[in-house]
């Protein structure tokens, strides 16, 4: 209503020397309103997940404060985690060269393990997995198998690993690989199993290549099964390459934390393992927002 | 006529065999149905008519006896004879046009541009007025827009038969009679020979040129096959009160319900 100055009787504004901004000065207050009450619900609710995790995790430190801030404890209490560590939480990427580096370098590092490693397992489990989901008999002589298989550590393998590649780097990667793999195997042939029959039929009356059913149809209405695998797949990964660096040594969060453990530095270790911990988390997250968005469609008919 | 049938059942058998048990669903089904015919297989639930159908279709193999399809034998699916599913059986991924592109891109792919290619997909979602809703997904739809894209992607493949497997059996009454007369008007404007199966009498009555009544299994067979003699178009508001609609009604009735009345078991 009072939005523009044109929209007044003429002898009102003529006093002033510019109409124009004081017409929007009216305007003004109206939106201001409007927006507060539009955001207000957004806000409480924002706050109705934020809130009970922050207290949480306040009570948590608080207790944890308590318990460790004495004289003489073991453990270091956070405000003590917090000024030991000070200079490795607030530079990250520091490198003073061999393994004296910044908290970036060594995640980094880790990450790039577990990128090689899970993408490997990524794409050979799915194609097993598929392989495996379209035979009864695959499925029946295989999945005993991987169920076997799966179970064993992650640090199990490394010590076969080491003989069978002599190197540690490769080692690394196989124990992820190998950690890794038989989620998505066993999830993507479980997807392939099924996959409805009436999409089986579309296909054949259309008269599709294998490789057209693949790509069309298969890969399609199996990723959310896919994507479930490949969530499991890199959580297991991420497991395995802390341990395992632990062993091989060299520049990563794991040998970080076996190091700092060697060096009686209690409060690196920490840090490191809240850093493990948001990583992990993240790889999570990163894995299930890809898969939501792939897969968006193809679950509900 | 002495030439050959358009389409010929030849004493179709079908035995499923699982484990040790084995079961006869089909027993010397033969049946001829000229070019252009819409021939509707009625029978109660569980007597075998998708089997024959699939049968049909190639999605099953007969135990005995063989169809041919102007002459030739039919042992695998194929587009010359595309089948309407009872519960749609889009994809979920794909968009309404992306499900009639996929069979048009594969069945015409070397005969046409992808200009005409894309002609073709939109002319037939026009058919089953679809058009509109050419980019929502299968899951934004009502089931009858499914049903008419399932039907869309079926007509889009350019069939020698049109196989429709209980095509409107999910449906709502009204929906349903809104599909009948889409589909009784393409059949008009197309004249392609038609195969459905339906558990709805008056459905079969309102489309059919013939009905073929199934006895009921094990080993079920043609029981009887009635000739619609109703001149088309046909209207539904006018048929009510028709002698002959309401002759062969009684008589499709008078076999599912008189002669073939199910067992006590699936009552
Ligand atoms: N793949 C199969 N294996 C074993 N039995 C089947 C199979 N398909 C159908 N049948 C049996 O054949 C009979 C006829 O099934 P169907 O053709 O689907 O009947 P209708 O479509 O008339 O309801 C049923 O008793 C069903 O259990
Ligand atoms: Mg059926």
């Amino acid at each position: 209503m009072t939005r523009t100055a044109h929209a007044l009787p003429a002898p009102a504004a003529a006093g002033h020397a510019v109409d124009a901004p004081s017409a929007t000065i009216v305007a003004l207050p109206a939106r201001h309103v409007r927006l507060a009450t539009r955001l207000a619900p957004a806000l409480s609710s924002l706050a109705a997940r934020t809130l009970p995790p922050l207290i949480v995790l306040v009570a948590a430190l608080v207790g944890w404060e308590l318990l460790c801030g004495h004289p003489g404890a073991r453990l270091p209490a956070p405000s003590k985690v917090v000024a030991d560590t000070w200079d490795f939480i607030v530079d990250p990427f520091y490198d003073n060269g061999g393994i004296d580096k910044g908290a970036f370098w060594h995640i980094a590092r880790s990450l790039s393990r577990v990128a090689v490693g899970f993408s490997i397992a990524a794409v050979v489990g799915i194609a097993l997995g598929v392989l495996v989901g379209q035979s009864v008999w695959a499925m029946r002589g295989l999945d005993p198998l991987f169920q076997v298989l799966r179970t064993i550590p992650p640090l199990a393998w490394l010590p076969l690993s080491l003989a069978g590649f002599r190197d540690s780097g490769p080692s690394a990667i196989f124990v992820i690989f190998i950690t890794s793999v038989w989620p998505i195997i066993i999830n993507t042939s479980v997807g392939v199993r099924n996959i409805p029959q009436d999409y089986r039929d579309v296909a054949a009356v259309i008269c599709l290549s294998w490789w057209e059913v693949f790509v069309k149809i298969t890969l399609p209405a199996t990723v959310p099964y896919i994507f479930t695998g490949l969530r499991i797949g890199v959580g297991l990964s991420w497991l395995a390459i802390i341990a395992a660096e632990m062993l091989i040594g060299g520049v990563g969060i794991g040998f970080f934390i076996w190091d700092a453990w060697n060096s009686s530095r209690i409060s690196d270790i920490i840090v490191a393992l809240v850093y493990v911990g948001i990583v992990g988390f993240l790889l999570d997250r990163l894995i299930a927002t890809v898969g939501g968005f792939v897969s968006r469609g193809t679950t509900a008919n | 006529m002495s030439t050959a049938p358009y389409l010929r059942f030849q004493q179709i058998g079908m035995t499923f065999s699982r484990g040790g048990t084995s079961s006869e669903v089909l027993r010397d089904v033969d049946l001829k149905i000229d070019r252009g015919e819409f021939v509707s297989v009625i029978g109660h639930s569980g007597c075998g008519k998708s089997t024959l159908l699939n049968i049909l279709g190639g999605l099953l193999k007969s135990t005995t006896g063989e169809v041919f399809l102007e002459g030739d034998v039919v042992d695998a699916p194929g587009p010359d004879r595309a089948i309407v599913f009872q519960n749609h059986s889009l994809l979920p991924w794909l968009t309404v046009y992306g499900n009639v592109a996929i069979a048009v891109d594969k069945v015409s792919g070397k005969t046409r541009s992808k200009a005409e290619r894309h002609d073709w997909v939109m002319h037939n979602l026009d058919l089953v007025q679809m058009a509109q809703a050419r980019d929502k997904r299968p899951n934004e739809v009502s089931g009858g827009m499914k049903q008419r894209v399932g039907i869309a992607r079926a007509l889009a493949m350019e069939p020698k038969v049109l196989l429709m497997d209980e095509p409107f059996g999910a449906l709502d009454a009204l929906t349903r009679a809104h599909l009948q007369d889409s589909v009784m008007d393409i059949h008009a404007r197309l004249g392609n020979t038609v195969m459905m199966i339906t558990h709805d009498v008056d459905e079969a009555v309102l489309l059919s040129d013939r009905i073929v009544m199934m006895t009921n299994g094990p080993a079920a067979t043609i029981g009887e096959v009635l000739a619609i003699d109703l001149p088309r178009p046909r209207r539904r508001l006018d048929l009510a009160t028709n002698a002959e609609y309401v002759r062969c009604r009684a008589a499709v009735l008078e076999f599912l319900y008189a002669r073939h009345r199910l067992p006590a078991r699936a009552a």
